[in-house]
């Protein structure tokens, strides 16, 4: 379980997380990304950029 | 990366799609190395043991010049550069598609809004107005008529960047509500969704909703045709139905997203699996 940066929730993250993992915070939507897998720790993930895409 | 790992993924951002990747490597325990683009640097020379790598980073500028440099140093890049470069830009992509002689939306380039305005005159109204680059269908604008275009391209012209004030026109085409996404891996469709929404823009970033569209012969060879003119090997092609009943080809994207047609076709194809099964087909991948 990780803690929300923006509003300090609980989020569970995915069974097998993964590091550069994207989840998001059920309480205020924002997107979460792992940074380390023991113990599991995770960032506000950066902001979309112009370029980003499929 | 490292020099003893020959099958890597490079991706910054691992959304559901990349995990279903991840996670279908490490199930069938195929040796694989994940690498963090944004970490990622190169000096040029041979990398060493000639590695394939899946080039799933989701910032075009970055998985353009990776898959550059990765191919000048021997490895095999999937997608490959040109077939990055040539998906990231519409305009490339539409002369592509164009010069294959596949169906596509009549489309003008104009170097300056100015221009814009007036190839408006010939390819008449509504028309469509798109970024070169970009997806999810952010800042795709509807032109019903001249006044609205007026508007829109006095905000192109005020853009900071030279690229983003060339302008990229399209037909408006009435599609019924929806438009259809084939998966495309290996030269051949692996499943299709038809992604409806009450947006005109039915992008799922947008609130589209992903259900099954049978996979028919034509719409499998119109999207594998058009994979094969970007010279994508894994892609997301857009098809978009005209009202005469005609399909047209609209974009092929090089990084797919593919969880939403995942969702939808449960267990019956794995599209991860499918990648993977590709990327055996290159050189050097083995078990762990």
């Amino acid at each position: 379980m990780v803690t929300c940066p923006e509003c300090e929730s609980a989020v569970v993250p995915a069974a097998t997380p993964v590091i550069g993992e994207i989840v998001e915070c059920g309480e205020c939507a924002s997107e979460l990304e792992i940074l380390t897998l023991d113990p599991v720790r995770a960032a506000l993930a950066p902001e979309i950029e112009e370029d980003w895409g499929e | 990366m490292s020099r003893t790992v020959p099958l890597a993924v490079l991706a910054s951002r691992v959304r559901a799609s990349e995990k279903h990747i991840l996670e279908a490597l490490g199930r069938r325990r195929i040796a694989h190395q994940h690498v963090d683009s944004r970490r990622w640097w190169h000096e040029l020379g041979d990398l060493g043991p000639r590695p394939t790598v899946l080039n799933r980073e989701i910032g075009l500028a970055r998985a353009t010049y990776a898959a550059h440099a990765l191919e000048s140093a021997g490895a095999t890049v999937v997608n490959s550069a040109r077939a990055t470069e040539l998906c990231g830009d519409k305009w490339r992509t539409s002369a592509a598609l164009a010069g294959a002689g596949l169906p596509t939306p009549r489309t003008a380039l104009a170097l300056t809004p100015e221009a814009a305005l007036t190839a408006l005159e010939t390819l008449g109204y509504p028309a469509v107005v798109k970024p070169l680059q970009g997806s999810w269908g952010r800042l795709v604008a509807a032109l019903p008529d001249r006044r609205t275009a007026e508007t829109v391209l006095e905000y192109v012209a005020a853009l900071p960047s030279p690229q983003a004030r060339i302008v990229y026109l399209q037909e408006w085409i009435a599609k019924p509500g929806r438009d259809i996404r084939v998966v495309v891996v290996g030269g051949e469709a692996v499943a299709a969704t038809y992604r409806r929404s009450e947006d005109w823009r039915t992008n799922v970033a947008r609130g589209a909703v992903s259900e099954l569209c049978a996979l028919t012969p034509d719409i499998a060879k119109l999207a594998v045709s058009a994979a094969q003119a970007v010279e994508a090997e894994i892609a997301g092609v857009d098809l978009i139905e005209d009202g005469t009943g005609a399909t047209l080809v609209l974009e092929v994207n090089h990084g797919v997203e593919f969880s939403g047609l995942q969702q939808a076709l449960g267990d019956t194809v794995s599209v991860a699996d499918r990648i993977v099964d590709h990327l055996l087909t290159k050189e050097h991948p083995c078990s762990a």
